[in-house]
């Protein structure tokens, strides 16, 4: 069995940025698996701009931003294997995955870094009722279909849910020929970044509409309409007020969960908020030197953070490796009322050396509140924010001797007054 | 002139085309869609039921006990999936007890395995039974298959001896000759001197199409499922019924072959184009299920769907030749026990054609070798067969684990699966938690391949139904 | 005359309000300059940056992912798609390297957005398994 010190599953912005951080930090002995036949990840497809602001200092594409991954990958000669799959993993760091090139192989690790990204809710997800015609896609596949395998899955589209890819799909299914007649959105508000419904949705007049939800699909073997109707404050469709869109294609853009699948077949233990694995502040599951970052950790809206959160996960997988300094005392952090998840779900304080980012979403949007960070049930501090939208992971970043003094709790909250 | 045409390929036809092949003579089978099991066969509970259940001196009882037993059989000759996960009769409370003795004592009138448990032994076996249950009876013999694989292999393997198949051949006419019958199948003229009609949802048309009379009416009757993910397989370990009612077998419990559970159906009467599921059959069925199980697992949901059983008026099976119409053999009416009947059907149908005319049994049939499935595989089967052909190495279904490979041997079958759905039936790419958002694209791609068409020209199933209106950018002349 | 906009210049979605939008414009919100530069711009003409593909031979993929090098004036992006969907390319073909010199006559180039190897001269594609360890 081949042994090496570090295994990354997934070769996105996530993998990539783990797997150069530990390069950096000495690690030499790696191999990214990813199953896709090139590096990149979801990224290749995303041909909008907008990321990379916080890590590079301008914005490009996504596939311009992975581009400047893959060539320091390149540059410094990581190994990757692509059309890898990883089969499984055992809590002794045993990796079987399969490839063309090699079939099946084992590899024993040191450490692993879990960096799989994460898949589309999809219409059975939903349950979305009616007729099973062609012409219902997750948004992320009509947009790998739009921009990777160059065809289109419809003229006439209609899109529920007000997610990213949902939106940055109506921009681009318009720019490329098709009409885009309406999107829905079950919440009251946007689930999407407001840049995107400004530039995506009103630049092209395509109306949302909010407090909606599809009640049918109709037309068999295709698609020919959808019918939404308004919701009350239960979500549940109001009698009246349905409307009818001819439509041949329907997107959906219905939420986003991390790939658990290798983490729960480990036995890791996963937060049923962030639907992802619990880590501490290495970035760490319950069993050490297994890690995980990017979206198969949480969901993100910001590509920046993937990335930076892999480089975290690197470099402490690299710790790891040379030998981290072990510790007993844990303290668990709460996502407190307001708050629909916090990472990390458990922290050492008394192995936190430098400032610790904590990553959360509200659970509704709030105008004009607090964030209130308590410790062991007393305030710390309270952080004013003018905005805070479901769509917007929030980050806080604490400095080490702000942790020290912890006990048992750390709790974030948000304050209405 | 052939000697029989069927009407269908659900898992009636093709079991009576499977049977058929054993025997010298021509055999054609016909089929409206673009593949074979493409609706009732492809929608339903997916049991092998063990026999009890159906009322004393129907059809129904005599082809259901014989079917589960030549099931099994089949299965093993076919190589397909077939497992004895049992079952479970729940009754809740003393009324229902009372329903379920009457079903014991029939059970063991036909030499049904069964046994009657008390609540703490049943819980002992299945730990999310329902509160309210009382008492169950243990069917240690009921399985589960995947009806639409089975349908498969068993055309399959009769296509590799001699049987001919036509899709995408509705039939349209059928008109009597002096000696049999010519049926204009899609584009196809076949005369033949049986005429088999397993036509399913449809088998009353066609009845009334070859003989002008209507010996029976079929009403679609519509069940909703829910179909949950991998990680709930631990929720039961059997199929769990409730006592069955005057509405039939109620909403049941099933792990599946292949480690979802069904969770389904409810019942209501339709028209036979009506595939939609709606939000109050669904929230029913949701409700339904309660009476039986607790903690079920409904957000492990990863998919909805409806399918028809083609009631019959009578309220049995409809198998015979007419008096009047001679050489034209019905068999209507085949809804549930009609998967554990299937092989039966084959054999009672294959003993009509046999007491009017004697069939010769092949000394030599062949077999047809079983798609690869390189989950089933050893580690050095799995091994040289990535050696000989790296694309099963490829994982192109990361939720089911499926290869390109698979895929491309499924393409290249006797019967050839030439679209999406198609593969998906097959080989299950899309079956997994995602649903087929990343696999989707890539099997289309393996499919444009490997036919050497175009990505545009690739059906999602029918053939209005193409995946796409055009390239995204159009090649410039 | 007072205007509300939401900033699309990076992610953080400031909300701004514009003052005085005919005069010399006065931007409240903003948390950069970019924002305040954003929010005069938008109120004079709006422009935007414009992704797309372009058809590529001898690569991975059918479709080469392409970006303007510039934002182009808003009402203009039909006119520029135009152009843009009669572009052919061919790998290999480097990230920012120009695929179309003044694309629709509006100023800009069109960019590839990603490298892009020739599948069947060079060896060391994109697509090509790295250099696994050992």
């Amino acid at each position: 069995m081949k042994q090496l010190e570090l295994v990354i599953v997934g070769g996105g912005s996530a993998g990539m940025a783990a797997a150069l951080s530990a390069f950096e930090q000495g690690i030499k002995d790696l191999i990214i698996l990813e199953k896709d036949d090139e590096l990149g990840g979801i990224l290749q497809q995303c041909v909008h701009n907008g990321f990379g602001l916080q890590t590079f200092h301008e914005e490009l594409s996504g596939p311009a931003y992975a581009q400047r991954y893959i060539d320091q990958i390149r540059t410094k000669e990581i190994p990757f294997e692509t059309q890898a799959t990883v089969i499984q993993i055992t809590p002794d760091k045993k990796i079987t995955y399969v490839s063309p090139k090699n079939g099946y192989q084992e590899i024993q690790a040191k450490a692993i870094i879990l960096a799989g990204g994460c898949y589309e809710r999809s219409a059975g997800g939903i349950q979305l009722p009616g007729t099973r015609p062609k012409g219902i896609y997750t948004a992320g596949t009509a947009q790998r279909y739009l921009n990777i395998d160059n065809v289109m899955v419809g003229r006439k589209v209609f899109i529920l849910g007000s997610g990213d890819i949902g939106l940055i799909m109506a921009r681009r299914m318009t720019l490329e020929g098709a009409e885009v007649v309406g999107v829905a959105e079950l919440m009251p508000y946007s689930n999407g970044l407001m840049r995107n419904i400004v530039q995506c949705l009103e630049d092209f007049d395509i109306p949302l509409y909010l407090s909606h939800t599809v009640v049918r699909v109709e037309g068999f073997p295709n698609l020919e309409r959808v019918i939404i109707a308004e919701v009350d404050a239960f979500r549940q469709p109001i009698d009246g007020t349905e409307k009818v869109f001819e439509a041949d294609t329907l997107l959906l853009s219905v939420g986003l969960l991390p790939e658990n699948s290798l983490a729960k077949q480990l036995g890791l233990a996963v937060d049923t908020k962030s639907k992802g694995i619990i880590v501490n502040e290495k970035l760490e599951s319950d069993i050490p030197g297994i890690f995980a970052c990017g979206n198969g950790l949480h969901v993100h809206d910001l590509v920046d953070f993937v990335s930076s959160e892999g480089n975290l996960a690197g470099r402490n997988a690299a710790a790891y490796i040379h030998g981290m300094k072990e510790s007993a005392a844990f303290i668990k952090c709460t996502a407190g009322q307001g708050i629909g998840y916090m990472l990390p779900q458990c922290i050492h304080p008394d192995r936190i050396q430098e400032p610790l980012t904590f990553s959360l979403r509200v659970t509704k949007p709030y105008k004009q509140v607090k964030l209130r960070i308590l410790k062991d049930g007393q305030v710390f501090k309270e952080l004013p924010k003018r905005y805070l939208l479901p769509a917007e992971m929030v980050r806080i970043i604490l400095k080490p001797e702000d942790l020290q003094d912890v006990r048992q709790e750390l709790k974030v909250e948000v304050c209405e007054s | 002139m052939k000697d029989v045409v069927i009407i269908g390929g659900g898992i009636i036809g093709c079991s009576i085309a499977y049977e058929l092949s054993h025997y010298e003579g021509s055999v054609v089978l016909v089929e409206k869609n673009s593949d074979i099991a493409d609706e009732v066969s492809m929608a339903n509970s997916a049991i092998v039921h063990a026999g009890y259940d159906p009322e004393d001196g129907t059809l129904k009882a005599k082809l259901n006990v014989r079917g589960a037993q030549l099931m099994k059989q089949w299965c093993a000759e076919l190589e397909e999936e077939y497992q004895t996960c049992g079952a479970f009769v729940a009754a809740c409370g003393e009324g229902e007890e009372l329903l379920l003795h009457r079903l014991y004592e029939r059970a063991l009138r036909r030499n049904v395995k069964v046994q009657l448990l008390d609540k703490e032994a049943a819980i002992k076996l299945e730990p999310n039974l329902s509160d309210q249950v009382t008492m169950v009876m243990n069917v240690p013999d009921t399985a589960v298959i995947t009806p639409w694989n089975f349908a498969l292999s068993a055309l399959e393997t009769a296509v590799v001896n001699g049987c001919q198949v036509y899709l995408n051949s509705p039939v349209t006419a059928i008109q009597k000759l002096s000696k049999g019958y010519a049926v204009q199948a899609g584009k196809q003229r076949i005369e033949a001197r049986y005429v088999i009609n397993a036509a399913g949802l449809y088998s009353d048309q066609i009845d009334q199409m070859a003989t002008g009379i209507k010996h029976f009416t079929i009403q679609a009757r519509k069940g909703e499922y829910f179909v949950l993910a991998k990680d709930a397989r631990n929720f039961i370990s059997r199929v769990i019924y409730p006592v069955p009612g005057p509405k039939g077998k109620g909403v049941l419990a099933v792990p599946t072959v292949h480690g979802n559970i069904l969770i389904g159906p409810n019942r209501n009467d339709t028209d036979r184009e009506d595939h939609a599921t709606d939000a109050e059959g669904l929230a029913m069925v949701r409700s339904q299920i309660t009476h039986t199980m607790k903690n079920v697992p409904m957000q492990e949901t990863i998919r909805t769907f409806s399918g028809l059983r083609p009631a019959g008026n009578h309220g049995d099976f409809y198998i015979r030749e007419e008096v009047e119409s001679a050489g034209f053999i019905n068999v209507g009416c085949i809804d549930s026990p009609g998967i554990a009947s299937a092989p039966a059907i084959g054999e009672y149908v294959r003993q009509l054609i046999e007491k009017k005319h004697p069939l010769k049994r092949k000394t030599h049939y062949k077999k047809c070798k079983p798609l690869v499935r390189m989950a089933d595989l050893s580690m050095t089967d799995k091994q040289s067969m990535i050696k000989q052909d790296p694309r099963y190495g490829h994982i192109v279904c990361r939720c089911e684990k499926i290869s390109e490979g698979e895929i491309i041997a499924a393409i290249q079958r006797p019967i050839p699966a030439k679209t999406i759905k198609a593969i998906k039936k097959r080989i299950r790419p899309g079956m997994g938690r995602c649903q087929g958002g990343f696999c989707e694209p890539l099997v289309t791609d393996i499919l444009s391949k490997t036919m050497n068409v175009d990505m545009c020209d690739i059906c999602y199933d029918q053939p209005e139904t193409k995946m796409f209106v055009g390239h995204t950018k159009e090649e410039q002349l | 005359m007072k205007k509300e906009m939401i900033c699309i210049i990076c992610p953080m979605g400031c909300h701004l309000q514009v003052d005085n939008i005919d005069g010399d414009c006065v931007v409240q919100g903003n948390a950069c300059p970019r924002g305040a530069n954003y929010a005069k711009q938008e109120a004079i003409c709006p422009m935007r940056t414009l992704t797309s593909t372009v058809r590529i031979a001898n690569a991975i993929h059918p479709l080469l992912p392409v970006i303007t090098s510039a934002p182009v004036p808003k009402q203009k992006l039909f006119v520029i798609m135009e152009a843009v969907n009669r572009v052919q390319a061919e790998a290999p073909i480097k990230s920012g390297s120009v695929v179309a010199h003044n694309i629709a006559n509006c100023g800009v180039d069109l960019l590839a957005s990603r490298t892009m190897e020739n599948i069947h001269g060079n060896k060391q594609s994109a697509g090509d398994p790295g250099h696994p360890g050992s």
